[in-house]
């Protein structure tokens, strides 16, 4: 037996955990930290050429990294320790699709990732997360705003969630077995993120004045980004023609449903609120963003850019 | 609206492991409701894989005996040898006893 394998035996009256756990084989690591798609057929479908699928899987996984590193701005600094823990851990999750996202991305077209200087050891996805700018990421702008209060976070991680929930409980059968397989893990992750979001909704809303003003100015300031989340990027609409992708449009209907069941529940009416438009008609999935993202991105990527060979 | 309070009540956390037959208990935790505490307990102690079962209560609603008592509670039944199975001669040829 390894030796680093602790049985229960051992610590059995010290350890609170030593009833759960038989020995560490049922902890949750084993997972390939190498290569992310390991043992996933990375054909690319009939139907779709290499360009198209890698910038759909590149709108899917920036939405997810952009998001990610948003929430993990909230890490030490949540109103409570359990909180703090619940939102670092949607972090992670949405951080795990990134990776997924992202290392598809370049199986499906290598031209999509940056060059590094020789000698890099930064797998691709990590190329893309780091070594891109601003205007080549294609993720919506709801995920890049600057942070607010926590009423905020409730607000972004809500109308997030239920909008994505829904295009992944249909990508869950897109034919691009990577994408499927990426959808089937999200949606349990993306489950739980609405279910988080959705009861804090609410309990925000019935709580106090204070709670309440914060929340509705929390969904006035972040609503004119939600229509965006239907629009049809014609990569989109590609992907989804082919088999492979889900056009936004199309779930809109189920999306507004269950909005309209948080915000009945929560007794907020839905805001009257003009939609933000784009630069010359381009939104974030043209790689049209704001200034947030730019200086978001300044932060996440400075290590990496300065250090290009280093290991971590 | 409800009465604003200082603090979000304590609850206690049971989780069952996957080859676990009962809940133990691992921890506390704060929580607004006892929704959200079956959340956080799912975030905090359940994040390694380490549960398939989770029971939460509000810790004011555990009626525990007092380290006071100790003596009345536990100490009468530390002398009645007789009520462990221990008076009994096993044959050799049975096994895993």
């Amino acid at each position: 037996m390894n030796e680093h394998v602790h049985t229960s035996a051992e610590d059995e009256h010290d350890n609170a955990y030593a009833g759960l756990l038989v020995n560490d084989a049922h902890w949750a690591f084993g997972t390939d930290f190498e290569d992310p798609l390991a043992g996933v057929d990375t054909t690319i479908p009939d139907g779709i050429d290499a360009p198209t699928l890698a910038t759909y899987a590149l709108m899917l996984g920036d939405d997810s990294l952009v998001m990610s590193h948003r929430i993990s701005e909230w890490t030490s600094n949540a109103p409570d320790l359990e909180d703090d823990i619940a939102l670092s851990n949607i972090a992670l999750d949405l951080l795990g699709q990134a990776r997924l996202l992202l290392a598809r991305a370049a199986k499906a077209d290598e031209s999509v990732v940056p060059v590094l200087p020789e000698g890099s050891p930064a797998p691709p996805e990590d190329a893309l997360a780091y070594f891109r700018e601003a205007h080549e990421f294609r993720n919506v702008r709801l995920a890049e705003v600057v942070n607010g209060d926590f009423a905020e976070a409730t607000v972004r991680v809500l109308l997030f969630s239920v909008w994505r929930l829904a295009v992944w409980e249909r990508l869950r059968t897109s034919r691009d077995h990577v994408l499927s397989a990426v959808a089937v893990k999200g949606v349990k992750e993306l489950t739980y993120h609405r279910d988080y979001a959705a009861r804090w909704f609410v309990t925000l809303a019935q709580g106090t004045e204070e709670s309440r003003s914060r929340l509705v100015a929390a969904l006035d300031a972040l609503w004119p980004l939600w229509p965006e989340l239907f629009d049809t990027h014609p990569v989109e609409a590609a992907a989804a023609a082919s088999g492979v992708g889900v056009d936004p449009a199309t779930v809109r209907d189920a999306a507004e449903a269950v909005l309209d069941q948080v915000l009945a529940a929560a007794d907020v009416p839905r805001p009257d609120v003009a939609r933000r438009s784009g630069v010359l008609g381009r939104t974030g999935r043209d790689g049209m963003h704001g200034e947030a993202l730019s200086r978001m991105l300044a932060d996440m990527q400075s290590v990496a850019r300065a250090h290009p060979r280093g290991q971590w | 609206m409800s009465t604003v309070e200082a603090e979000w009540p304590l609850y206690e956390v049971f989780v069952r492991g996957k080859r676990g037959l009962n809940h133990v208990h691992v921890g506390s935790l704060h929580a607004a409701d006892d929704r959200m505490a079956l959340l956080h307990a799912r975030d905090v102690y359940t994040r390694r894989n380490e549960g398939v079962s989770i029971w939460v209560v509000r810790a004011d609603a555990i009626t525990a005996s007092s380290p006071d008592e100790k003596d009345p509670m536990f100490a009468p039944s530390g002398d009645k040898v007789y009520r462990h199975p221990t008076f009994y001669d096993i044959p050799d040829n049975v096994p895993h006893m």
